[in-house]
């Protein structure tokens, strides 16, 4: 989430720290729905998985197409 | 009343509310993301430091994590939530000013805007459509973020070009099964807030939009 800020290519160490306690931060805000979820999850049903994957690989297709054609 | 009838009106008033939280969610979606672009161009247009733009971005943390949780449920919840996409917003603007400035900067951003939509629309639509209960992948997206982000961290302190397109190529993917997950939550009663909804979905849409301009910018532009 906050990786665009180190992707423009400034390099400076205060931009890198300050970068750093953001991203220790989104982790901090995160991690308790993500412990909820990794332990309460339901199980998949049968075709469940497939529904899902069927469009996230639409999706990777897509972002392809994008990329040749910039 | 019979008990036919009875589970009759209760599903009617069930499908009603959902009608009504979906409806609502979009509406404060689409009013908060142009609110988040026309602050992306006050930014561009005085072209902060990155610190000003990373001190945005912490701001808007801090109001997510203490701020919005207060007033979810009630009026004042919209301010919050048009706060933090501003703020968001704002943060946005050195790195849509960096992009611009490519030769065919113009270009990779409005194919990063136009893409994010089309994905945005295409996975929430599909949600939608199939009612289908995606709940079960919430495990699976949020120890992805976790990692993604510990990835993020090392990424600050190692030079790896690879890991860093590798990072938005993970996002993008983990943002679009959360926006499977959290369109079928609110499908499926499990979300009721739509303030809530508007601002997991925004972060998604952001999240895409980011990693997006990154992989355009270094796979089809001159990054």
């Amino acid at each position: 989430m906050p990786g665009f800020f180190y992707r423009t290519g400034k390099t400076m160490d205060w931009v890198k720290i300050f970068s750093a306690i953001l991203i220790v931060g989104w982790i901090i805000f995160l991690w308790p729905r993500a412990k909820h979820w990794m332990k309460n999850s339901p199980k998949a049903k049968e075709g469940d998985w497939m529904a899902a994957i069927l469009p996230l690989a639409a999706v990777v297709g897509f972002v392809a197409l994008l990329i040749m054609m910039v | 009343m019979n008990r036919l009838d009875f589970t009759a009106t209760q599903s009617i008033e069930s499908t009603l509310s959902t009608n009504k939280l979906i409806k609502n969610t979009y509406m404060l979606l689409s009013a908060t993301l142009v609110w988040s672009a026309l602050m992306a161009l006050v930014s561009m247009a005085i072209a902060p430091s990155p610190m000003i733009s990373l001190g945005t971005s912490l701001g808007a943390l801090v109001v997510l994590w203490f701020v919005l949780p207060r007033y979810a449920n009630s009026a004042a919840g919209l301010w919050v939530v048009f706060g933090v996409t501003g703020l968001l917003g704002f943060g946005l603007g050195p790195t849509l000013n960096y992009y611009v400035a490519l030769s065919n900067g113009g270009q990779i951003v409005a194919t990063a805007f136009g893409g994010t939509g089309i994905i945005f629309l295409a996975l929430s639509g599909y949600a939608l459509s199939t009612k289908r209960d995606f709940s079960f992948m919430g495990g699976f997206i949020f120890a992805g973020m976790i990692v993604v982000m510990l990835a993020s961290l090392a990424g600050l302190f190692l030079d790896m070009p690879g890991l860093h397109l590798a990072i938005s190529a993970a996002v993008i993917l983990l943002m679009s099964g959360y926006i499977l997950f959290e369109t079928s939550q609110m499908v499926n009663g499990a979300q009721t807030n739509y303030i809530m909804a508007t601002v997991s979905l925004y972060l998604a849409i952001l999240n895409i939009f980011t990693s997006l301009l990154h992989l355009l910018g270094a796979l089809g532009g001159e990054d």
